[in-house]
């Protein structure tokens, strides 16, 4: 969404695992294998695929894949927690497979905050503790800890249960704990590895509402990774659609729901609802192509909508009138959305724009 | 070396390696290099002569006390009784009992305390890396299941007699399970929770510290309550190279057959064996099980505090 720089920038990751993972590299590169090639030839396993993909500051990238598609082996990555068997990343310019321990260990500290699936708070550490674990391996002082470790408590809600342990909290709460950890030291980058897969539906959608209201409060780097397309439209400005290693496609949840780069995609989004995110721009036919087809129009009767506009809108401004509704920006009409293409959006189906 | 008739079926009867004179060369060894080990004898003599000291200087009653304390800080009231109750049986048993006993504490407290210093790095190395634990597992099974008189030679030839010689062979003996426990303690860590420190910038040595030590005790003081059973199973065979205590009692009842004496020694070994039992299986119970509570809001200590914070 943003066109600032890039904070995050991952330039051809491919992670390889296996005794031979250097060897299947170059065979890769040589000869061009297939994973199938790989397993069989070199007994190793493909984890990413050449992946490409850059998050500008402040936007919250959401990579969806079902389990066992590479999307936490990728994630990994961008901490290095996984050494990557060929590409690089760059976070804020800077090549973080050429940094040394020390560097990449700040960088970890005070850059970078994560939560996991499986929340790993360390149980013999109060909330507090756990909380302050990034300043404390940094060597910050106790009263400072003390009052950075309230200040992220205060901000997931957990006020007053600081002396606790995480086996006496709910999930729910834990993985505030999670989220208040990884804000801390307030790092620059929040990594999220399905982080609210765990919980039960409800307690998923205050935490994912907790998540998205810090977001827009601190503005913090995200990528997101989730198993859940619902969510991901939700959380995500923009969204990686991951399968087999491989990023299949890269755009807004409007581009992915709308434009599916293959089959795959499309089977994914087929059960999305569209209502709340294809817009009448997308739908609509230009006000030249209708006037060619249809002879000039009377228009003032026809109910306005802006090419901004979801088809949520466009259906209430359409069931009021038997005309159809003229899109305009900036006070000029530009398109057309008839009854039929209108409903086909619904469908998710392009109604073909018959000359 | 196979010299006549080499049977095919039995060729083992043939074959001559010559393994028993080539170790019986270490022995020899060990004599001609005596001289190198005195001053590392002599300053381990000190310290084990300078623990009985300050054991035996301690009033019986006194003694009692302190461990009846120590186990209700470790292990709770019920713990504390138990550990009373054995000591009172032990100090009944015969008049000299109670000193034979704090000699035998002596020499196991020793023993422990090096069979920490040594075994616990190695153990953390085993649990961190597969080769390691692959070349000593077969070194361990070896000290666990090797008869302790076949050491017990060559360390005499080489170290003599006495108290030194007597926690060498029982640190053979006694090492292994705390190496192993505290390897398999590290192992048995959440590895989400080691990447989740790692993810946060912790160091080798601050995930260790921070994170894997802490997760890790509870196993490794499961093995550090097997190494003190076993340096307490090894006294009497300790006693045969001249180590004083309660297993010099069963082994002289041996030699004069007489089963009273035998039971004495026997039974004071058993009460002492209690009173460690009770006390370091205490110490590893985690935070959880005692409702969350700092060691130091607990028992004695704990009662202690509560008052001063109350008269403040």
């Amino acid at each position: 969404m943003t066109d600032q720089e890039d904070v995050i920038r991952c330039e051809g990751i491919w992670k390889i695992f296996g005794d031979k993972s250097r060897q299947a590299m170059e065979a890769v590169r040589r000869d061009g294998l297939s994973k199938k090639d790989i397993r069989e030839k070199f007994d190793c396993v493909v984890g990413v695929q050449d992946a490409s993909f850059s998050v500008g500051r402040g936007e919250i990238f959401c990579i969806m894949g079902l389990s066992g598609s590479g999307k936490s082996t990728l994630i990994r990555h961008i901490n290095r927690l996984i050494e990557p068997t060929s590409g690089a990343v760059f976070i804020e310019g800077q090549n973080v497979n050429a940094m040394n321990p020390e560097a990449l260990r700040r960088l970890r500290a005070e850059k970078i905050g994560m939560v996991f699936q499986s929340m790993a708070l360390m149980p013999h550490r109060t909330v507090r503790d756990n909380v302050a674990f990034s300043l404390e391996v940094r060597g910050v002082a106790e009263a400072e800890r003390a009052r950075v470790a309230a200040r992220a408590i205060d901000m997931v809600d957990l006020t007053g249960w600081d002396r606790k342990y995480p086996d006496e909290l709910s999930g729910g709460m834990q993985q505030r704990v999670g989220l208040a950890r990884a804000l801390a030291a307030d790092p620059t980058i929040l990594l999220m590895d399905e982080p609210f897969s765990a919980l039960d539906p409800l307690i998923r959608r205050q935490l994912q509402g907790t998540f998205m209201e810090l977001s827009a409060e601190l503005h913090k780097t995200t990528v997101f990774i989730t198993h859940d397309l619902d969510e991901a439209i939700r959380i995500g400005d923009r969204i990686a659609i991951m399968k087999d290693g491989v990023l299949v496609q890269i755009g807004t949840p409007e581009e992915i729901v709308t434009r599916p780069a293959d089959d795959y995609v499309a089977d994914f989004v087929a059960g999305i609802s569209k209502l709340d995110l294809v817009t009448a721009a997308r739908i609509m036919q230009p006000l030249a192509a209708y006037v060619q087809a249809h002879g000039p129009q009377d228009t003032s009767a026809w109910p306005v909508g802006k090419p901004g506009c979801k088809l949520n809108e466009l259906v209430d401004l359409a069931v009021g009138t038997d005309h159809p509704i003229l899109i305009a920006a900036d006070g000029a009409a530009v398109g057309v959305v008839t009854k039929r293409a209108l409903l086909r959006g619904i469908q998710g189906r392009d109604e073909e724009r018959a000359a | 070396m196979a010299d006549t008739a080499f049977d095919w079926l039995n060729p083992f009867a043939s074959v001559d390696l010559g393994i028993a004179t080539w170790a019986d060369g270490i022995k020899q060894w060990a004599i001609s290099n005596r001289e190198l080990i005195q001053p590392i004898k002599r300053f381990f003599e000190t310290v084990i002569v300078g623990i009985e000291h300050a054991l035996q200087s301690i009033p019986p009653l006194v003694m009692l006390a302190i461990l009846v304390l120590i186990a209700w800080q470790a292990a709770g009231r019920r713990g504390a009784i138990v550990v009373g109750i054995c000591l009172g049986i032990l100090g009944l048993l015969a008049p000299e009992a109670w000193g034979l006993a704090m000699t035998t504490l002596a020499i196991v407290t020793a023993s422990v305390i090096l069979c920490v210093a040594i075994g616990l790095p190695l153990g953390v190395l085993a649990g961190k890396n597969d080769r390691f634990e692959a070349i000593i597992r077969p070194v361990l099974d070896t000290m666990q299941t090797i008869p302790a008189f076949v050491y017990l030679v060559p360390v005499v030839m080489m170290i003599g007699i006495g108290n030194v010689s007597g926690v060498i062979v029982t640190i053979i003996f006694a090492l292994p399970p705390l190496v192993r426990l505290t390897s398999l303690g590290i192992r048995g860590v959440n590895p989400s929770v080691v990447e989740a420190a790692r993810a946060f910038g912790a160091s080798p040595g601050q995930i260790l510290r921070k994170v894997e030590l802490p997760l890790a005790t509870p196993t490794i003081l499961a093995g550090l309550n097997q190494t003190i059973m076993l340096s307490l199973s090894m006294v009497v065979i300790a006693s045969m190279i001249s180590v004083k205590g309660l297993g010099n009692e069963v082994l002289r009842a041996m030699g004069r057959l007489d089963a009273g004496k035998a039971i004495v020694g026997g039974l004071g070994i058993v009460m002492l064996a209690i009173v460690l039992d009770r006390i370091t299986q205490g110490l590893g119970r985690s935070g959880r099980d005692r409702g969350h509570l700092m060691w130091w809001q607990t028992g004695p200590v704990g009662l202690i505090t509560a008052l001063f914070k109350k008269q403040t």
